[in-house]
């Protein structure tokens, strides 16, 4: 494992898109002569781009927590749900199992993004070697899971679609959710606007 | 490779996406996956499944796509009165009741990026069986790239069965054709996922020119 060469020491460039191994000479800055697509050794911009996402995502996260995301009501009865009493609920009424699922989905994984990409991105201003093969897993956890968060939002729609009974009984979504949903595609923009390879680039790395 | 002078690329080698590490290609038996030795990440996956059983896959998701947003996913009824809701009547509702960005992302999210995706996916199998680069191979390969992470039917699953045990409270539930669909498809889209597609930009060779 000692042995392994980066790219930039051979003169090649990986395509971001079809995986072609270039040469750097006659093709930097230009295009992928299979796919078409630009040729960069780094995402451009990747720490300042995904930094103003994962802020903005923060932002919008605070309300998609503290406002209702849905409001049911029955016979002139109304309840607002946040996403934790949406938990709480499904927990006492329905199935635990469930809740944990909603609970991790909703409020783990979020929470997890912001803190992991938070890391890695400090991580790299430092340049620091620290934990780099663990930042790299991390980094390909919050890709893989990034998604699974909008079951809170897909769970809205479709109550909402299903519980029309008017007066009797029904169900609408309340601001929350479209807060919520804001900040799982922004932080998904985040994670992809995050170049991992950068976690390699710092001094001295063999 | 038609087009593609060998002087400006380097088809025995490899490069990680994830940290730049450069390898030597080597031949993958079935099934098997090469990992990056710096950081851990996939380089290159051999197929289990051949094109032949990927068109299938993809065609049989196509069909259960279709049913699941034909069919309703659940009915629930209170006092004998029912209600259903198919995928499109959740776009449409959360458009009338000011959730209209919702009802956006769920339309490409659940709809418009799935169908894109299998169509496109198809399109280029039915070719590749033969042997040949579909029209707009290209294009399409750069576009099934980008959405990749944009598709998720699977989530919609699970979402469904969240709804319908809090709807279980207070109205009877019953799941409808639809989510069955969902089902199938939530394996089928799994297993395509797994498919390391950039096989097809060496396994058909580029038009004849």
């Amino acid at each position: 494992m000692s042995a392994v060469s980066r790219a930039e020491d051979l003169n090649l460039i990986g395509c971001g898109v079809c995986g072609l191994v270039c040469r750097a000479k006659p093709l930097a800055d230009a295009a992928c002569p299979r796919c078409g697509s630009g040729l960069r050794r780094r995402k451009p911009r990747s720490v300042i781009r995904s930094w103003s996402l994962l802020v903005a995502a923060f932002i919008f996260y605070i309300p998609a927590n503290l406002l209702p995301i849905m409001r049911t009501g029955s016979l002139g009865d109304v309840d607002d749900n946040t996403i934790l009493s949406g938990v709480v609920e499904l927990w006492q009424k329905g199935s635990q199992e469930l809740a944990v699922i909603v609970f991790t989905a909703s409020i783990v994984v979020p929470m997890l993004k912001f803190l992991v990409l938070g890391t890695l991105l400090v991580c790299v201003h430092r340049k620091t070697r620290w934990a780099q093969r663990q930042r790299a897993k991390l980094y390909r956890l919050v890709e893989l899971i990034g998604h699974w968060s909008m079951l809170d939002v897909f769970v809205v729609a479709l109550l909402t679609a299903l519980v029309r009974f008017s007066v009797l009984s029904s169900v609408e979504p309340l601001p929350g959710v479209i807060y919520f949903c804001l900040t799982v595609i922004l932080t998904m923009f985040a994670a992809m606007s995050f170049d991992p390879r950068l976690t390699w680039d710092c001094k001295g790395n063999e | 490779m038609a087009a593609i002078p060998s002087s400006v690329t380097d088809a025995k080698r490899l490069i990680c996406g994830h940290c730049d590490s450069v390898y030597r290609r080597r031949e993958l038996g079935r099934g098997e996956v090469s990992l990056c030795a710096v950081c851990g990440a996939v380089l290159e996956r051999h197929q289990r499944l051949g094109n032949d059983a990927l068109a299938a896959v993809v065609l049989t998701a196509l069909i259960a796509f279709v049913q699941g947003n034909i069919w309703p996913i659940v009915t629930i009824s209170l006092n004998g009165q029912p209600s259903s809701a198919r995928l499109w009547d959740m776009v449409i509702i959360m458009w009338q009741d000011q959730a209209q960005i919702v009802a956006v992302i769920t339309a490409f999210t659940l709809f418009f990026f799935p169908l894109v995706n299998l169509l496109s996916l198809g399109w280029l199998l039915v070719f590749a069986r033969r042997g040949i680069r579909a029209p707009g191979f290209r294009a399409l390969m750069v576009t099934l790239h980008y959405l990749r992470p944009w598709t998720m039917s699977e989530v919609f699953v699970l979402g469904a069965i969240v709804a319908m045990v809090k709807a279980q409270s207070y109205f009877e539930v019953m799941p409808d054709k639809g989510i069955y669909a969902y089902g199938l498809l939530m394996v089928l889209v799994t297993a395509v996922a797994g498919t390391d597609l950039r096989r097809l930009w060496d396994g058909v060779p580029g038009p004849s020119r």
